[in-house]
């Protein structure tokens, strides 16, 4: 457009359209560095962010959930039924469960999607705590687990799930796992993407191997390492 | 005196509408909170992409339909004269029909814009397909959320509240602001 001249005023330069190009360049590229340059960040913010929750109200988690409901946990109800290629089929009450040995855990939730979450305090029991009460056959060399949020099911090998932090969680930074965490169980494997981290724990059924789980099926790799799959570090 | 055109006023409320009801199911899919209260996910994470893609589409239809008078536009608000620089740097100093606050924030709406459409189809695609999966989609995605918000607290503070300023909101809802705002705000505005 035509401005009229301005006395003692150049011609006005075209300041706005090098703002715009800078900011799409930028934020483009962004998903380069995003995350790196975010981590550093994050850890210098996070010792302050624990006095600004409310400022930050996610404090890092995303809800991902795939069925029209989340699950209510009833204590009265629920169930841990351990079945399958077992020898001697198993269900447990919340309060059974809680009466196995306890294991506590700080480890770090990783997101296949790029959100990560540091030093997530867990506390739970040990596979191998629930496992030999129902004494696993031979033929066994997997596990299904089971979400109570149909139809969501995810499969480890009976070697990624004696990893030694693995765990079945019922607690997560002191105190009962929410509801949209899972409650009142979860799988944690650290090691693996959060989709590996089935929620609202129902049933675990030994299986003579793994198949594809709910996540699987629609494309995500079955063993899910942290950096080493999905086409990250590939 | 007349300020925004229909065509003008109609870009920035089909933004303002696809805005807001983009942040409203993104809060949904984003906090935890409201992701309980909510819950259906699949069916709030659909309708949140699929306004996306209207409220895209609606800009870039309005955009063409606006044709030479919208690029008219665009060129008043990338144009930053001296004034415009002293302006931004605190001083007093007369302004065209924008100021120069205005300008940086149509310059970052429109990159946003951009930005949050290019990330907001690479989480879509991306989930499931690993050659468009960045580990940084969802920060960015999210950066642009948290930094929009604070643009758009300024922006309703100003139209809304603040009493020197907040006259501007009826030339974007009628069109016309009165000739002695202008002359107060707009110094050197002279309209065609």
């Amino acid at each position: 457009m035509e401005q009229p001249p301005v006395t003692g005023n150049p011609e006005p330069r075209r300041y706005g359209r090098g703002l715009f190009l800078a900011t799409v360049v930028g934020g483009a590229s962004s998903l380069f560095w995003g995350k790196a340059a975010w981590d550093r960040v994050a850890g210098v913010v996070s010792p302050v962010a624990a006095d600004l929750a409310p400022i930050l109200p996610t404090k890092g988690w995303r809800i991902y959930t795939v069925a029209g409901r989340m699950p209510v946990f009833d204590p009265a109800t629920w169930r841990l039924a351990l079945g399958g290629l077992v020898e001697q089929p198993v269900s447990l009450t919340y309060d059974q469960l809680r009466s196995l040995p306890r294991a506590e855990q700080v480890s770090t939730f990783h997101c296949v999607t790029g959100w990560t979450v540091k030093d997530v305090h867990w506390a739970g029991v040990r596979m191998h705590d629930v496992l030999s009460l129902a004494r696993p056959q031979q033929s066994a060399h997997a596990l299904r687990f089971v979400s109570m949020e149909q139809p969501y099911v995810d499969y480890l090998t009976l070697d990624q799930a004696r990893l030694a932090d693995v765990m079945l969680a019922y607690e997560m930074d002191g105190k009962p796992l929410a509801r949209e965490h899972g409650a009142p169980l979860r799988l944690v494997i650290p090691e693996m993407y959060g989709y590996k981290n089935v929620k609202w724990l129902g049933a675990i059924e030994l299986v003579s191997q793994a198949e594809s789980g709910y996540w699987e099926q629609r494309g995500y790799d079955s063993n899910a390492w942290v950096g080493r799959s999905n086409g990250y570090g590939t | 005196m007349k300020r925004f055109s229909r065509v003008e006023r109609l870009l920035h409320w089909l933004n303002a509408l696809g805005f807001f009801a983009l942040l409203a199911t993104g809060l949904v899919l984003y906090l935890p909170s409201l992701s309980v209260l909510v819950s259906r996910r699949q069916l709030v994470q659909s309708l949140h992409f699929w306004i996306g893609v209207a409220w895209l589409a609606a800009l870039a239809a309005v955009l063409l339909l606006g044709g030479r008078r919208l690029l008219a536009t665009a060129r008043e608000l990338e144009a930053f004269d001296r004034d415009d620089l002293r302006w931004l740097r605190g001083g007093k100093a007369p302004q065209g029909r924008f100021n120069a606050g205005q300008k940086v924030n149509a310059a970052l709406t429109a990159a946003f814009t951009v930005l949050f459409g290019v990330s907001g189809l690479l989480l879509w695609f991306g989930e499931q397909d690993t050659r468009v999966r960045f580990a940084s989609t969802v920060i960015l995605h999210d950066g642009l959320m948290y930094v929009s918000l604070v643009l758009v607290a300024g922006h309703l503070y100003l139209a809304l509240v603040h009493p020197a300023t907040r006259h501007a909101l009826r030339g974007m809802t009628l069109g016309d602001v009165s000739t002695e705002w202008a002359a107060r705000h707009h110094a050197k505005w002279k309209p065609q």
